[in-house]
């Protein structure tokens, strides 16, 4: 298995969410293999809510689907541990804190030995994430931080300081979603950030074009998140071979 | 080594993240929020000792809103009940036809304070989206209220009040589509708006400070009652009874009393079709500790931590989770909370209505019922105070049928 650093050091990451379990596990396992062909060298595993707030229409959509199909956690764990047995792409799970929190330290253990990588948590600030954190230690699990634009710099170094494996750059206000453009002033940011954080920066949140991706890494980005491109393709049950085209057609590397 | 976030840097970030609960409450948000929600702690701890904006939170209760309501003693439907002494403290009386104001109106004034000039607020039953278009409508805001289409169908006159003072009522079909998915919505439209918008959150719930605000904005219930209490010759109630949605109007009653141990307190949530079935929103009956909308509290969730479909006959009591201080009040055992059904809220509608001529919203409804439940084995004596937390207006074209068909 390769670690998230790794990754960040032999190459610019491209990195792929897309929502478990919606359109079934075999579709999720197939999903992250063809992406992971296309060019996708981090993978985010989306764990479905039933109340995602950080997410827009695209991705509710997919969790709701998901959901009514029936996803527990148990399933998105077993969809990380084939993908892990076919491939050695790093795995991080995106998640709500409400399923971690109930399925507790054991959830940690599973995931860990389902050959989990990191676990990024959208509603919960490091602040509130005591026992997340030591579980993620105990399990040795990365724990992968937000940052915003309107992030302060003070918080940038302690969100720095308390990540592992790369920092996720939200790089603008708003849900997740397909947008046309990166905000004007991202070159600017990403320097910010840059003086405080020493972690990977991986810039996500509107990305779905090509041009978009060039331009979070010519903007000195250390990789790109793509969501809800993805998201949209799978909710139209694309075909391996269309996800991995898709994903080279993202891809500016 | 883990060290907190809060030990780096202690003067920063502590008081965003204190617990105000016990081990409840908190501020579970995406990050893109925090600086909002950091401002809102700092613009309202400010205002809150800000002695010319308390006066004119007071002054806009009073000549504006109606307060103080009344404590009304109602003495043939305490006949028909066989039961103690009650009191109804009265918001159905004040503007616009419940509590919901009182809190409005303090986060409206709080954001035309601080330059906020658009204003979201999310409903369910469509009183606290009422509350705030009409505070709006007052204050000169703009107003955008997410509301359920479940609920926009069974609260039509609500909704039409709203559209009528200015509001842009947007419906909500996601998930549910009731009090939670509309306060997804709201929570969404903030992180793209922050900077020139107000969340008038609607409940003492949701990420700390809200819990907080809300209660405060809540409190001069209680504090009224207290003094009123005098005028009928005693100086405290002896059971206080509440409806439990979010918490706001059982915490208003209650918080000024909660340091006299002599006094009990009854929380009364709703049990829909009952809650041995999974159609109810009884938290404390069958839920457990989680986290939605930003705080820890007793939440109903499956296994996996997925917040369970609820039920109820009143949009204003159809949410999966409970503000975090009645989850702390819960633990410590300081007040009760109990379930009453559906049809068990309908009958005490009806009985009020026709021993008082009064007609009480079915959230307050729920109160009533459970009172109905106890009042066989309360002493004739005992002085029991019932929120009548709004009036039953809105809710006329959901209950006229139910009502006529038990009749016929
Ligand atoms: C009249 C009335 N009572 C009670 C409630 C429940 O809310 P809370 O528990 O916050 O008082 C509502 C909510 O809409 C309401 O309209």
């Amino acid at each position: 298995m390769n670690t998230i650093e790794e990754t960040f050091h032999t190459q610019r990451a491209f990195v792929a969410y897309f929502c478990a379990g919606d359109g079934g596990n075999d579709y999720s396992i197939e999903a992250a293999l063809a992406l992971e062909k296309g060019g996708v060298n981090i993978l985010e595993l989306g764990v479905p809510f039933s109340d995602p707030v950080a997410d827009g229409f695209v991705i509710q959509e997919a969790a709701q689907r998901s959901l009514s199909g029936g996803t527990n956690l148990s399933d998105v764990l077993a969809i990380a541990q084939e993908i892990r047995k076919q491939s050695s792409i790093p795995i991080i799970l995106f998640s709500y804190y409400n399923p971690l929190l109930q399925g507790g330290e054991a959830f940690y253990k599973a995931a860990s030995q389902a050959g989990v990588n990191g676990i990024l948590v959208v509603d919960l600030p490091p602040e509130e994430a005591g026992t997340h954190r030591l579980y993620l230690e105990r399990y040795q699990l990365s724990g992968i931080f937000l940052v915003t634009p309107s992030t302060p710099s003070q918080r940038l170094e302690e969100l720095g300081n308390a990540g592992a494996g790369f920092i996720y750059y939200v790089c603008r206000k708003g849900t997740t979603g397909v947008k046309t453009d990166l905000p004007s002033d991202y070159e600017e940011e990403i320097i910010r950030l840059k003086k405080y954080i020493s972690l990977p920066i991986a810039t996500g949140f509107g990305i779905s074009t090509k041009e978009q991706a060039a331009r979070a890494l010519a903007g000195k980005a250390d990789g790109f998140v793509v969501g809800s491109a993805f998201v949209r393709a799978m909710g139209e049950k694309a075909s391996s071979e269309e996800l991995c085209q898709l994903a080279q057609s993202l891809d500016p590397r | 080594m883990i060290t907190s976030l809060a030990e780096v840097s202690p003067e920063k970030k502590a008081s965003l993240f204190q617990r105000q609960f016990g081990r409840f409450g908190g501020c579970y948000m995406p990050e893109l929020l925090l600086q909002s929600l950091e401002q809102l702690l700092e613009d309202y701890s400010r205002l809150k000792d800000d002695n010319s904006f308390q006066e004119k939170l007071k002054q806009t209760l009073c000549h504006y809103a109606g307060r103080p309501t009344p404590l009304t003693e109602v003495k043939r439907f305490s006949q028909a009940i066989s039961g103690p002494k009650v009191y109804l403290k009265r918001e159905d009386l004040l503007h616009t036809g419940a509590h919901k104001l009182n809190n409005a109106l303090g986060q409206c004034l709080l954001a035309q304070h601080t330059g906020k000039k658009r204003i979201i607020a999310e409903t369910g039953a469509g009183q606290h989206g009422v509350a705030t278009a009409t505070a709006c409508a007052y204050l000169g805001l703009d107003c955008v209220v997410y509301m359920g289409e479940v609920d926009i169908k069974r609260q039509a006159p609500n909704v039409k009040k709203m559209k009528l003072l200015g509001a842009d009522v947007r419906s909500v079909f996601n998930g549910s589509a009731t009090l939670k998915d509309a306060i997804n919505e709201a929570l969404r439209d903030w992180t793209n708006n922050f900077e020139n918008t107000h969340y008038c959150l609607g409940s003492a719930l949701g990420p700390h400070p809200y819990p907080q605000i809300v209660e405060d904005f809540q409190r001069v219930i209680g504090e009224e009652v207290q003094k009123q209490v005098i005028d009928y010759g005693f100086t405290q109630p002896d059971l206080l009874i509440a409806c439990v949605g979010g918490g706001s109007n059982a915490i208003g009653l209650f918080a000024p009393f909660l340091e006299n141990s002599q006094i009990q307190m009854v929380g009364v949530e709703a049990g829909g079709e009952g809650v041995d079935t999974s159609r109810h929103a009884a938290r404390f009956a069958t839920g457990r500790p989680g986290v939605l909308h930003g705080c820890y509290t007793y939440l109903l969730q499956n296994e996996d931590g997925q917040v369970l479909p609820t039920h109820s006959i009143s949009a204003g009591l159809d949410y999966p989770a409970v503000g975090p201080h009645h989850a702390q009040l819960f633990e410590e055992g300081r007040v009760s909370y109990q379930a009453v059904t559906d049809k068990e809220c309908l009958q005490a509608f009806r009985l009020l209505a026709q021993s008082e001529g009064i007609i009480p919203a079915l959230e307050s409804s729920h109160a009533l019922a459970y009172l109905i439940k106890i009042a066989p084995q309360l002493a004739k004596d005992c002085r029991v105070v019932v929120n009548l937390s709004g009036s039953g207006q809105k809710d006329l074209p959901q209950v006229l049928p139910l009502l006529e068909k038990e009749l016929s």
